[in-house]
């Protein structure tokens, strides 16, 4: 699909300084939508929840939700921002189907919130300041789905459907200020800046932030620069890359494809692209420039939104706990040492594991689990680990017929893997695949005998008391059990059989 | 003349105020009243020289109210009781606002055949008052004109003189009650289409404070300066009607929370003693009918022996209202216009050839749905909102606007009340301005600012011109949300200018009857003829 040739990343960053920039939308999960009375529901029947504002009638006027207002707030609070003490919304005039009304209704050069930062963690602990310049509200536009032609795109369509049950759904949209000595590290922080802001939304409840519902979009615009040159490069802007792994790629792909074009010697050229998942490339848009008039002007069916100080105060004492702030209190509530903690937030399982330990699983048992099970199965999958569909009780009842010796771990992973597809529950998959630890002791003590006479000088160092050699008997027992022995029984057995305690 | 129709003449000379006592006392029934207004639009509304009032006739719904009210009020009780003093006193609509159960087309052929699927806040307050709605009444497209003859239904006639125009663009209503087709109607203002119909067919048109009356589901032409209010042949009637429309409403932000003072005490105060009257430099002497300048210093002389103080007041920064205006009005309506694309509703035009594109569709749809000035406001206010041109042509228009507002501001430091002609000139004849733009926009000199200024305007009629025998117009106007001033002033003014005619002005009206039967009008030329 894409014809552009790329540089290498490492080439592209001995020449060139990246600056990043974002804008991320963030779909509130108020009861209504931003200015009408209509549903914000996600999945209903197409242009169900609408009413007669959403779908522009004659003679409608839009009416501020207050509660958008107030999520609006919170999110700027929790950037660090400034809260506007009045400020009004504009119209965005353009005419397209999936507007109602041929215009958009957003704040433009008052938002509600400004000035802010957001300290992004990146995978090695540095913490990395992204100035905040805005984050104002507006209304998301209907759903167009292009039928026929083959790209899925509008040009070469036969027809296009559109559901206006989105249209109207309150948006905050988060702008950064140009983002600056990143260098190579701008991928990852391109991907840890959206999880940051994804995290902080989820965490203030004004969001659902799931991604792949297009809860949190992100636009990512990257320019290159010649190191130790003050004035940025020629931009290009990805429209909707919307999961954190696409950012990361996407950043990476358009640093690499600028630097090519830099490179020959051309200039980049200002423009939006398009964001392909399956190869990973971009592919140009349509030529962003002055060309774009908006046609911007106060809506004059609105007054402005003034919220009151006092307001905003209790707004900020009411935030939730910030997400850096409960990291460093859930590493001292479970006990991680900063590797293990580290290596638990950058494979994004923070959620996961709280959620687990709240189902009943140790901080030990459920770190296991996601992190030496699951991530690797999600990593395989090239998915989010999140998003394979693992359940918190699901991981709790595993490990407790592990704990209960039922199962030993080996099984228990194949009992996860039964899980993921779709087999049933981990006792439905145990009692169908036939798995059981053997736990008559019969066949067992035949085993460490035979072990046992096999290495008689490790018997000879247990007896001693060197109780740790045990492993090498346990091991020869599991070898002759294909596996089945519940280790935990093996070890008492063998300890007992030599008279020693433990 | 039989003895029934004689009956049903005299029913629909009657007043609003005096129909609703008639009504109470149970000496006519809503039905009568509402029969003998249906008979009178089938008389004098259609046919080639008929007024051409109303679009849309709703007679069995309005027979339907009617009866209903009738029927509560002869079993009498606590229902009975409750009935709005208008019970049954039918009104008329401007076929701006939407109505369930009837067309709503704003006078354009892109809306043409649409219903709305709900009720304007309004209309919602005219139906909870039991008020039976007669039909839908013509209006130049999207109320964007002067005369009514920019209404793609053909143009409203002046029941004084079928070659004249209405005024506009609420030419339909201020017709259809000077035709006593209707005692009520309702008008939208933006630039005085209210208040200018109302002076050239003799009638009361009111454009309440900006915000005291909601806007939901009035076709939007320019958001910040559209205003509904009341049109009828009295000022108490006016104030009977503002107040059944008036009063916050939650669909519309800009509805002010508060309610007016009583309106209608107000029209009935009767007393204007030490009032201060300011006359307006800049609005009249040059540029206005030698008619219309008589009829308005008889006026001040009759408030002066009323006991008013007559001053003069000077508000400078109106001689560019009216450029202000034609900048801010456009900008706004090339926006509120742009959602009649032939998407979800309405006309749906397809290009004759070439793609099938939606951007095609679109324009197809646009340029065979819309007239002539309604493309010419959209460009215009396109052109006004550009990058590059926003600040000259938008950005300065809201300063003049700040400035207008501070006229009137220091006015009413001097005044209580402020007043003019409310249009330079008396009816012209149909045609005469329709070629000539700017001939049409200078109609609203006096009644643009306080559109500007967001403050509540009335006008009522002062007698008819010497040169044409026309009716001329007085403009009341008051600080915002003092519309109660302008009722005050209004009736007593009404009261001494009857006083002096021997009755109401539109008695002197010719008879309808005879006019549409005989007259020699010419054939109407409506902008798809052209």
């Amino acid at each position: 699909m894409s014809t552009d040739t790329i540089l290498s990343f490492e080439e592209a960053m001995e020449k060139y300084d990246p600056v990043l920039g974002f804008e991320v939308h963030v779909e509130l999960n108020t009861r209504t939508k931003m200015f009408s009375s209509a549903p914000n529901v996600f999945g209903d029947e197409p242009n169900t929840n609408v009413n007669e504002v959403d779908l522009g009638m004659p003679g409608v006027l839009p009416v501020v939700n207050r509660t958008a207002v107030e999520s609006s707030i919170k999110i700027g609070l929790a950037l660090n921002c400034k809260i506007a003490e009045s400020c009004r919304f504009a119209r965005k005039n353009y005419f397209y189907p999936d507007t109602p009304k041929n215009f958009q209704t957003s704040q433009y050069d008052e938002p509600i919130a400004y000035d802010g930062y957001l300290d992004v963690e990146l995978e090695d602990g540095t913490v990395f300041r992204v100035e905040i310049e805005r984050a104002h509200m507006e209304e998301d536009a209907g759903k167009l789905t292009h039928m026929g032609g083959a790209t899925g795109r509008i040009h070469g369509a036969d027809f296009s459907l559109v559901d206006y049950n989105r249209a109207g759904v309150p948006l905050v949209e988060i702008v950064t200020k140009p983002i600056q000595g990143a260098g190579s590290r701008a991928p990852e922080l391109a991907k840890a800046y959206v999880a940051a802001v994804r995290e902080i939304v989820k965490n203030l409840g004004v969001s659902d932030a799931r991604m792949e519902r297009g809860n949190v979009r992100c636009d990512a615009n990257v320019s290159l620069r010649p190191h130790g040159r003050e004035r940025f490069g020629i931009r290009s802007e990805t429209k909707n890359v919307n999961s954190l792994r696409a950012v990361e790629h996407a950043v990476r792909y358009e640093i690499q494809r600028h630097a090519a074009v830099l490179e020959a010697g051309e200039p980049v050229i200002q423009e939006t692209r398009h964001w392909h998942e399956d190869t990973r490339t971009t592919t140009s848009g349509r030529a962003k420039s002055d060309a774009d008039d908006y046609r911007y002007f106060p809506e004059p069916d609105l007054v402005p939104v003034v919220p009151s100080r006092e307001w905003v105060e209790e707004l900020r004492a009411s935030l939730p706990e910030p997400p850096a702030e409960r990291r460093k209190r859930l590493k001292a509530d479970w006990g991680y040492s900063d590797l293990e903690f580290r290596d638990v937030v950058n494979a994004g399982v923070l959620d996961e594991i709280e959620e687990t330990i709240a189902a009943g699983a140790s901080a030990s048992v459920a770190r296991k689990w996601w992190m030496g099970e699951i991530v690797g199965r999600a990593k395989a999958a090239d998915v989010d680990p999140g998003q394979l569909g693992v359940q918190p009780a699901t991981i709790v009842e595993l490990a407790t017929m592990v704990e209960d010796g039922k199962i030993n771990n080996k099984m228990a992973s194949q009992v996860l893997d039964g899980v993921l597809a779709g087999e049933g529950t981990p006792a439905e998959i145990v009692e169908k695949r036939g798995l059981a630890v053997v736990s008559d002791d019969g066949p067992l003590l035949e085993a460490i005998d035979a072990a046992l006479a096999a290495q008689p000088d490790v018997a000879d160092k247990i007896r001693g008391g060197k109780v740790q050699a045990i492993g090498a008997i346990v091991g020869g027992v599991m070898k002759a059990t294909r596996g089945q022995a519940d280790a935990g029984r093996v070890r008492e057995l063998i300890l007992e059989k030599l008279g020693v305690t433990a | 003349m039989t003895e029934q129709n004689t009956a049903a003449e005299s029913l629909i000379r009657l007043s609003a105020a005096q129909l609703a006592e008639k009504l109470r006392a149970r000496e006519v029934t809503a039905v009568e009243v509402t029969r003998a207004h249906l008979d009178r639009i089938a008389e004098v509304d259609g046919g080639e020289r008929g007024v051409n009032a109303f679009l849309h006739v709703n007679a069995g719904e309005a027979l339907a109210v009617a009866a209903e009210v009738d029927a509560i009020r002869a079993a009498g009780g606590p229902e009975a009781d409750a009935l709005h003093y208008l019970a049954g006193v039918p009104v008329a609509v401007k076929d701006l606002i939407v109505t369930i159960g009837q067309p709503t087309t704003a006078g354009s052929k892109i809306l043409e055949g649409w219903h709305s699927p709900y009720d304007a806040t309004v209309v919602e307050r005219l139906r909870a008052a039991k008020m039976p709605i007669l039909g839908k009444t013509n209006l130049d497209e999207f109320a964007m004109g002067s005369s009514t003859e920019h209404s793609a239904y053909g143009p409203t006639r002046n029941p004084w003189d079928l070659n004249r125009i209405p005024g506009g663009s609420g030419g339909g209503s201020a017709a259809a009650v000077a035709a006593f087709e209707a005692p009520l109607a309702l008008g939208t203002d933006t630039g005085g289409s209210i208040r200018q119909p109302g002076a050239v067919t003799g009638t009361v048109g009111v454009k309440p404070t900006y915000g005291s009356v909601s806007r939901y589901g009035a076709i939007a032409m320019a958001s910040s300066l559209d205003q509904i209010g009341p049109v009828s042949r009295t000022v108490l009637d006016s104030a009977l009607l503002h107040q059944v429309i008036g009063g916050h409403d939650d669909r519309d932000s800009t509805s002010l929370p508060d309610p007016l003072e009583d309106l209608v005490a107000a029209a009935k105060t009767g007393n204007i003693e030490g009032l201060r009257i300011g006359i307006i430099k800049e609005l009249h002497g040059e540029g206005y009918q030698a008619g219309v300048e008589n009829r308005f210093n008889e006026s001040l002389d009759l408030l002066r022996e009323a006991g008013a103080h007559i001053v003069e007041v000077s508000c400078p920064n109106f001689q560019y209202a009216l450029g202000a205006y034609y900048l801010i009005m456009p900008s706004e309506a090339s926006s509120n216009l742009a959602k009649f694309d032939g998407v979800r509703y309405g006309l749906r035009v397809l290009p004759e050839e070439g793609p099938m594109t939606i951007e095609r569709v679109m324009g197809a749809t646009r340029a065979a749905g819309f007239g002539d000035e309604v493309k010419r406001r959209i460009i215009l206010g396109t052109y006004a909102l550009s990058a590059g041109y926003y600040d000259a042509y938008y950005g300065s228009a809201q300063k003049v606007r700040t400035l207008v507002q501070r006229d009137f501001d220091a006015a009413f430091t001097v005044a209580d009340v402020l007043i003019s002609p409310t249009a330079p000139t008396t009816a012209f004849r149909l045609g005469e301005k329709l070629d000539d733009p700017l001939a049409m926009y200078l109609n609203d000199v006096a009644t643009i600012p306080a559109n500007l200024a967001g403050v509540p305007g009335l006008s009522l009629p002062g007698g008819l011109a010497d040169e044409d025998g026309l009716p001329v117009g007085i403009q009341l106007l008051a600080p915002a949300r003092e519309d109660a001033r302008l009722y005050r002033v209004g009736a007593v003014l009404e009261a001494l200018l009857e006083a002096k005619w021997g009755g109401p002005l539109l008695a002197q009206a010719p008879s309808l009857v005879e006019l549409v039967e005989t007259a020699a009008a010419p054939a109407l030329e409506t902008q798809e003829a052209k």
